[in-house]
Order: structure tokens, then sequence, then C-alpha cells
């Protein structure tokens, strides 16, 4: 009890705690949209496409967050304009874009001489790397998001139900994709630091997949979304903590066990 | 309802006056000439790959033809002419599992007509409840619309497309995934709509027996539309072999026939 109060108190943990009890809000919420509308892969390339930018802010000298933010909203975006334009496959565009943007953070690291970014942190999560300032962009970004699709959720929920079909009822179907890649570029690049852009994916996917062999109604599937996304976040920083790894990776790691859980109960259950 | 010699803006819902359409240049549609009337329901009929869909995309505004001009509801297709048209796509089994209701389904016909930022409400559920009294659903209003069977989701998905008031109904291929019983009941439901609401009805099907004893007039598409008249002269040893080749023989399923009725169920 003494040694849970104590990391509880650590100032670090406090901001890890906030950062990713939002987090967990956020990702829920996008990777229920994200499951419905089969974009996992998606996901995995916007996440690696931030790495590029992260690269690119340590070369300036300026925020990697901010340069990632540019990096990862261009590529989602420039993934769902040339995937519109009907001569290649999603996820042939990915593929490109993915390596593309992973090869210029090579590059742009290459070019700076001065190592001061974390990068194996931006990589695979670090709990020590969040600060105040970061809290506060968590903050932002994230309610941007929340709110965002609380606003546009009838339009995003029935594109995501048929395309075809909510294209010709006369929803803003173009809008939307875009407005979705642009909010799953903003979840990656807030989740980096704690998660890291390799394992973000992984939270973009899970929530809304363990949530959905549980639950064929959309509020409870949410709420489930969130439930798992708060409890593998939270078990997986005092994991963390004690066990000293990778935040990142426990969560992730934590989060695919009750996939797995709730995989065998929703075929236990048919 | 037949053409008439004069045709007025709200007679005519739908006009295409020499479409031609190609994909990577090669032409998919060739010089189409089409009108629907008000209150009609227009069978196109025709193998795969002849055309059925990229017409039907065209109908809707989806696709813009190289040549031609497409007139819905006297101008030129776009967003305010997509309001006035219902849109039933065919059975799918992909998304299975998809966690809405069918009422959330019926809902979001809805949608367009209730803008940005707003929330159906009260009196929508009770519109959508009542359509969905008119298919014969109410009673499954709160079930996840994924248990239902293909012939009941086609059902919800015609309160759906209702939702919006529209004055055409465009189907692709509602035979696909509903077993015969479940199609009659389907027919007799657009028959239903279009005596009393005169909503008009625009369906493709690859089932020619169902285009012809259910649509006022058919078309037989493969490219090019090969026909343009009442069913029972449509299917000429000609046209049935242009549309569909030499070794295809086609049986047409004559509803009035009585053997051919009490072999209902044996069809596909």
């Amino acid at each position: 009890m003494k040694i849970m109060i104590e990391i509880f108190d650590l100032e670090f943990m406090q901001n890890a705690f906030l950062a990713g009890t939002m987090l967990s809000l956020v990702l829920a919420v996008v990777s229920f949209f994200v499951v419905l509308r089969r974009l996992s892969f998606v996901g995995v390339g916007i996440a690696h496409s931030a790495f590029g930018g992260v690269a690119l802010g340590s070369l300036l000298g300026i925020s990697p967050t901010l340069t990632a933010v540019g990096f990862a909203v261009v590529v989602a975006n420039a993934i769902g304009y040339i995937g519109k334009q009907g001569k290649l496959s999603t996820d042939t565009t990915i593929g490109i874009f993915f390596s593309l943007s992973m090869a210029l953070g090579v590059i742009f690291i290459g070019m700076s001489d001065q190592y001061n970014v974390d990068l194996f942190g931006y990589l695979f999560g670090n709990i020590l790397a969040i600060t105040r300032q970061d809290l506060i962009i968590i903050a932002v970004l994230g309610g941007l998001v929340l709110i965002s699709t609380v606003l546009f959720f009838k339009e995003m929920l029935f594109v995501a139900y048929d395309q075809e079909v909510a294209l010709v009822s006369g929803m803003p179907v173009a809008f939307i994709d875009h407005f979705f890649l642009t909010i799953l570029a903003l979840s990656v690049v807030i989740s980096m630091k704690i998660i890291g852009i390799i394992l973000v994916s992984a939270l973009l996917v899970i929530p809304g997949a363990a949530a959905s062999q549980l639950t064929r109604r959309y509020v409870s599937m949410i709420t489930i979304s969130i439930s798992i996304a708060l409890i593998s976040t939270i078990g997986g920083l005092i994991i963390s903590y004690y066990a000293d790894l990778a935040s990142g990776a426990i969560i992730v790691t934590l989060a695919s066990f009750i996939f797995f859980l709730a995989f065998t109960v929703g075929q236990l259950r048919k | 309802m037949k053409a008439k010699v004069t045709d007025t803006v709200d007679d005519v819902l739908v006009y295409l006056n020499d479409v031609w359409v190609a994909y990577d240049g090669k032409w998919v549609l060739k010089s189409i000439y089409f009108k629907c009337y008000a209150g009609e329901i227009f069978g196109i009929v025709g193998p795969n790959g002849g055309g059925k869909t990229t017409l039907l995309s065209v109908i809707l505004g989806l696709i813009r033809p190289e040549k031609g001009s497409v007139k819905l509801f006297g101008q030129t297709p776009g967003k305010r002419s997509r309001l006035e048209i219902g849109y039933l796509p065919q059975v799918s089994h992909a998304d299975r599992t998809f966690p809405v209701s069918v009422l959330d389904v019926v809902l979001m016909g809805l949608y367009s007509r209730l803008g940005l930022f707003k929330r159906p409400d009260r009196n929508n559920k009770q519109v959508a409840m009542d359509l969905l009294s008119q298919v014969n659903m109410a009673d499954h209003a709160k079930k996840p619309f994924s248990v239902l069977s293909g012939g009941q989701q086609q059902r919800v998905n015609i309160a759906r497309a209702l939702a919006s008031k529209p004055k055409l109904l465009v189907l692709d291929d509602p035979s696909t995934g509903v077993d015969s019983v479940a199609q009659e009941d389907f027919y007799e439901l657009l028959a239903k709509f279009r005596n009393e609401q005169g909503i008009s009805v625009i369906m493709v099907s690859h089932d020619i027996g169902v285009i012809t004893s259910h649509a006022d007039r058919v078309a037989c598409l493969n490219i090019q539309l090969h026909y343009h008249g009442e069913p029972d002269s449509c299917f000429t040893p000609e046209i049935q072999q242009s549309v569909f080749g030499k070794d295809v023989k086609v049986i047409v399923h004559d509803p009035k026939c009585v053997t051919c009725y009490h072999r209902h169920e044996d069809h596909d």
C-alpha cells in the first residue's frame, strides 16, 4: 500500500497518469472508428510517418511535437487523397509513405549533429518524458479530437456504415474522410511520447477490436473501448514503473491480453 | 406509365441523353438514351460487366459521363437532387457485425435532412418507427441490424431510403442475398409505395424473371441499351443473344404461369 501511494506522489508519475487517462479517452474513441472502417493499416502508416516529423524537429532545433503534427497530418491526408484517385490501392499508398517518412527520419537524424532528442523514447514510449507542457498539448489536441468527433459523430457513423449510401444521401463523405485522417494523425502525435510511434498503432486498433467482440451496440462498444484503453494504460504505467520497462510495450501487451480475453468470451457466447 | 409525346419536367425524373462512359480508354456505356417517368417501376437487366452498376452511378450522379447529358428532376445532378433519391445497395454480408440497431439504420436516412451538428430527436424517432411499421419491421426496432435475415435487412433499408421522402428509389440488384419468398414480399412493398405515394423505382438485376414480372418497363443493358419498352415483348431471341451471348438460354419467369408459380420456391 505504501509503495502504491509512493508512485502517485511522484510528479512524473502524476503527469504520466494524467496523460495516460486523457490518451485512453482519445485513442479508444478513435479506435472505434478505425475498427469499423477497417483502417488499421492507415493507423500504422500515419504513426510511422510521425517519426520523420520528430527527426525534422530535432534537426531544426524546434519542438518535435510541432513538426510531427505537421508531418503526420500532411502524410495522412496525402494517403487519403492518392487513395481517392483510384489507380492505387490504399495499402500500396501507405506502404510508400510509411517507408518514405521513416527514411526521411533517418536522413534528418544523420544531418543533425546533436543527439538531444530521445529517439528511443519516441519510438517505444517513455513515462519519464512527460512534461507539464506535454500535458497541455495532449489536453488541447486531445480535447479538439474528442469535441470534433462528438460534433461529427452521426456523419462519421453513417460513412463508416456505408460510404456509398452516405454519399448518395448527401453526406459530406470526402470531408469526413479527411477529417478522420486528420484526427487519426493528431491522436498518434499526442500519444508518441508515452506509448511510442511503433506501438501507438496497436492502441488505435485493440480497444475497438476487443469491444467489438463483446457487443453489437455502438454506445456500449465505445464505453467498453474506453474502459479497455484505461485499464491497459493505467495498469501498464504501474507495471512499467515497477518492472522498469518501456511503458508503451507494457501497455500494448496488456491491451493485447485483454483483446484475447474478449475474443475468447465472444467466441464462447456465440 | 407510357412515354408521352410531350414530356414536362415533372413527368421525367431521370433523363440520360446520349451518355457515354469509359474506364481506362474502354467504353463501358455507349450512347445511352434513358428516361424514367414519375410513378413507374423501371427494370434494367443485363450480364455482369454489362455496365449496370455504372449506369446506376451515372443516374445517382456519382460518375460524370465523357459525353452526353444527365438531368435529374430537370436539373444537373448535384447535392440537392441527391436528397430526392433513396438508394438501396445490394444486401451485403461484408459488415455483418456493424454495431447499430434497426432503428439506428432508419435514422441514418434522416441525417442529411437534419444537417450538421444536429442529433435525431423524439420526432425523428417517431418518423423512423412509422416507416418501420410500414415495412412490418417495427417489432424489430431495437434489435441489432446484423442479426436480421437478408430479406429483413432489405425491408429496413427500404425504410431508411424512404426516410428522406425521396421521389425516386434506386435499387442495385435487389434479388441478391434474399430468398425467393422474401423477394416476393419485397416487390409487393415496392408496388405499394409506388401506388400509394407515387414513388418511382429504377432497379438493375441479373435476374430476368424478377425484372420482367415486377417492372412496368424493362431495358436490357450490355454496354448499349438494347430494349426500351414493355416487359412482355422484351426478350426476343435476337435481344437475348446480343445481351447474354449465344450459348445462354434465358428462361423468363412468368408470374402468370400456374405451373411456374407453384414451383416458385425451387427457383433461386
